[in-house]
């Protein structure tokens, strides 16, 4: 089985979940030993994990035809791609491209990021897969989120082979219902182009179905997962005088921050020797910041700013409480990566992650007072930190990408021998 | 000749309101009476109470062969005293048939003998006095809160007078064994023991409407040949349920109680009796002793304390409510008592289960640890009001010492005086 896979970001170069939910699949699929992946992200780094798959950094296919040496190929595409791959790519070129600005190679350049040109880079994303979808052998299509849906569509076009679109979030998701009419366009004309839809949650999938109009025969859940630690035992919870609750994320109108201030507000009005702490950045830092102020709390409240890497595990095992009172979120995996190093977990009902957890608490992410109520709980009496702690551990370690990537692989062969 | 002894068990707890953290030290009423009076009225007007006409019609249809033992608790005769009255009147009915026995059985459903014994013995002692007072019957026969028995509860229990404690026949304690025989307690030799057959029993609770039994369908017919075909010797079938197992485990349109109803006349046609278990106690001699050191129950696959003590929640639960026992024993407040009673109750602990947790309105075993201990920090504080944590429980201990000692001495000393008057009369 050859499956050609569209993502935008892949690890270590990661700015979201879309990143690390895409290796952990693919590692997942990878398996099984019949599974062959390739992955095109936009803009490759050098640095990523190829032992199991196969990446091709959609900046060095080229999409317009330049004439050029086979020593001036090497010269330029050392490290990135050998020249008898380069000139392969170059014979699948069949459009004209050349309205596209392109560079000497004929390639195009991406950021790899989400500018405000986004839409550009969708569309020459786009470009590129034609050329692979002439060029490459493959059995499947599957295109991970809505900013690489046009290059799958385009791509099953060209090919004939089946689609699987990957919906890691919807813009419902991001714009709490305020929805973006070009992006809705965008995953409403992927969705319905799919042969087979995969949602990361029952929560997800409802939206696909209710706010999408698709047909619910063609759209199934595959909850994420997540990767096993390389080293636990590195992370450890210093001894403190103050239980730490720590919120860990973009500080934006979707996560729900606000929510996670008033409870602390609640279990500062009634207790000592907790302190809170909201890791990140986002639009409504300084929101949040004032927010803090008015409520009298600043004292107990602490902003450390954006953590990257092993901070953000460090973070998480020194403290008590992890809360995400997301607003919607399709998944939300940070729940889980809180889980593994020990952290009892808050989260809200809106998470997709909430379907497959049964030692975290969950609450609605409005209902603050069952919030702090839960807070209050971990923190004071110690049988609920020491089994959401334990059980807690236990369970998110038992779910595996592994798992997951035989359920994305029935699907293909649902969708190739058409029994879905 | 075999011997039938059915027993109904009826206990409902107080359902326990919304308590948030920020209301420990305000507000100290922690029950939701309108959801508790809705469940009541509901387990009563679909189960208790058609049981009961049931059992009544089959009391005169047998002409009084029909025999049979009702556990009630003291919580449970509080509520149908408040919100179904009618409960009361026909309890009183089938109280003076003779044909049925209340059974002792802890006033609050609670653990009490497994973690404090005074308190156990308050317990049985005022659910007795209650079934005094409100049927006029004087319980003989211990029903343990979900069946529990240790060989110590036995011994203790015996101390307080009672004959005969009924348990779970459970698997790894009688394994070859049967249950359907008499046992005497290795904790007490004068303590009988009657043994729950959990098969039969459990073939009414979870299988007489299940299509995928193998007996089904169950009718009273079958049944009583079941019954009936046990080996010779097996003379007591102990057929112990929930009561309601009938009406909502296995809704009337089952017809679970029309079966209930025609089974006498089957039971009786193949010449087997019904006793209640005070009658099987006196009746028969017990052939063989039950021994268990640990905690055996009715419930759970492992028939042991796990599903109300296993997890760590459950634990830290029960360890703050019983280590202010003492305290609350030497408190007079009326308020503090009843909620100390209630408290008490192991629904509490079971809906803190991770697996089963049983006809809970929570949402996971950690939402109602969080309700249950929030309510009990409240109520160990109006406790450290009354006796505050400063005065050692060592302490305390002595102080009580000394107060029952006198309390002894008083007695004594009060027989002392009364004799010598006897004597100065005479």
């Amino acid at each position: 089985m050859k499956a050609l896979m569209f993502g935008w970001e892949f690890p270590p170069h990661i700015l979201g979940g879309l990143g690390t939910a895409s290796y952990g699949l693919t590692r997942g699929m990878a398996q099984q030993p019949d599974m062959e992946i390739t992955f095109v992200i936009p803009k490759p780094w050098g640095d990523e994990d190829q032992s199991f798959l196969r990446i091709i950094g959609a900046n060095s296919v080229p999409i317009v035809w330049k004439e050029n040496s086979y020593d001036y190929v090497k010269q330029r595409m050392e490290g990135k791609m050998s020249p008898e791959e380069y000139f392969h790519f170059r014979n699948g070129i069949h459009y004209d491209y050349r309205r596209i600005g392109t560079d000497d190679l004929g390639c195009v350049g991406f950021s790899g990021r989400y500018p405000d040109n986004l839409i550009e880079e969708i569309g020459n994303y786009e470009a590129v897969a034609s050329v692979l979808a002439h060029s490459l052998e493959f059995d499947i299509i599957h295109s991970h989120d809505w900013l690489t849906y046009p290059a799958g569509v385009f791509a099953k076009q060209i090919s004939g082979k089946p689609l699987v679109i990957h919906v890691h979030a919807t813009d419902f998701d991001r714009s709490r219902g305020n929805v973006n009419p070009t992006v809705y366009a965008i995953e409403k004309r992927g969705m319905d182009a799919a042969d087979h839809i995969i949602c990361v949650s029952n929560l997800t999938r409802r939206t696909v179905i209710e706010k999408y109009g698709i047909d619910p025969r063609k759209v199934s859940t595959v909850h994420n997962a997540v990767e096993p630690l390389a080293h636990p035992e590195e992370f450890t919870k210093p001894e403190r005088k103050d239980k730490l609750v720590t919120f860990l994320g973009r500080i934006t109108m979707q996560k729900g921050p606000e929510y996670f201030v008033e409870a602390a507000a609640r279990v500062l009005s009634k207790t000592d020797g907790v302190r809170f702490v909201m890791a990140g950045s986002g639009d409504k830092m300084a929101e949040m910041i004032d927010l803090v102020a008015k409520r009298g709390i600043a004292d107990k409240f602490h902003f450390p700013g954006f953590m990257r890497g092993k901070q953000v595990q460090e973070m998480l095992a020194m403290s008590d409480v992890y809360i995400m009172p997301s607003v919607s979120e399709p998944f939300g995996i940070s729940p889980l990566e809180a889980m593994q190093v020990g952290c009892p977990s808050i989260i809200s009902h809106q998470s997709g992650c909430a379907e497959i957890l049964q030692h975290a608490i969950k609450t609605d992410y409005w209902d603050i007072d069952a919030m702090a109520d839960a807070i209050y709980a971990i923190v004071k009496y110690p049988a609920m930190y020491k089994s959401l702690h334990e059980l807690g551990m236990a369970e998110v370690n038992n779910i595996k990408w592994s798992d997951a990537g035989l359920k994305v692989r029935r699907i293909y062969d649902g969708v190739i021998n058409h029994t879905l | 000749m075999k011997n039938i002894c059915f027993c109904f068990q009826m206990h409902a707890p107080y359902r326990l309101k919304r308590y948030r953290f920020f209301e420990i030290g305000h507000d100290h009423y922690y029950y939701d009476d309108m959801a508790t009076e809705e469940h009541v009225n509901w387990l009563v007007n679909t189960s208790y109470l058609p049981l009961c006409q049931t059992i009544k019609d089959m009391i005169n249809l047998s002409k009084g062969k029909f025999h049979c033992a009702i556990s009630v608790s003291g919580t449970m005769i509080e509520m149908f005293e408040q919100f179904n009255p009618e409960m009361i009147d026909i309890l009183k009915e089938l109280a003076a048939t003779k044909a049925v026995e209340f059974l002792a059985t802890p006033y609050s459903y609670s653990l009490a003998s497994e973690y404090n014994a005074s308190e156990m013995k308050l317990q049985f002692k005022k659910q007795g006095e209650l079934l005094e007072n409100v049927l006029g019957v004087k319980a003989q026969t211990v029903f343990n809160t979900e069946l529990l028995y240790t060989d110590e509860t036995a011994y203790q229990l015996n101390k307080l007078g009672y004959k005969a404690i009924m348990t779970e026949g459970a698997k790894h304690v009688i394994s070859w064994k049967t249950p359907n025989k008499l046992y005497q307690s290795a904790g007490a030799p004068k303590m009988k023991v009657l043994l729950r057959n959990t098969n039969l029993s459990d073939e009414l609770s979870f299988h007489f409407s299940d299509p995928n039994w193998p007996n089904f369908p169950m009718d009273a017919e079958k049944y009583a040949n079941q019954l009936k075909n046990l080996p010779e010797g097996e003379d007591i079938i102990n057929i112990w349920v929930g009561a309601e197992t009938f009406g909502v485990r296995q809704n009337a349109g089952t017809g679970i109680f029309d079966f209930l109803k025609a089974l006498p006349y089957y039971a009786l046609e193949r010449e087997m009796g019904f006793m209640t278990p005070a009658e099987v106690a006196k009746k028969l001699a017990a052939e063989d002793v039950l021994s268990s050191p640990y905690p055996l129950t009715w419930s759970g696959e492992a028939k042991d304390l796990s599903v109300y003590a296993g997890n760590d929640l459950q634990q830290e639960a029960i360890h703050k409510l019983f280590a202010v026992a003492e305290r609350v024993h030497l408190c007079q407040d009326k308020a503090l008592k009843t909620n100390w009673l209630r408290l008490q109750d192991v629904n509490y602990l079971h809906y803190m289960n991770h697996i089963d947790q049983g006809e809970t309105q929570y949402e996971s075993a950690y939402d109602a640890f969080i309700n249950y201990m929030n309510v009990l920090s409240d109520f160990l504080q109006t406790v450290e009001e009354q006796y505050p944590t400063t005065i050692e429980n060592e302490e305390l201990n002595e102080l009580l010492k000394t107060i029952r000692n006198q309390e002894e001495e008083i007695q004594l000393l009060k027989a002392k005086l009364k004799k010598s008057k006897v004597e100065s009369k005479k």
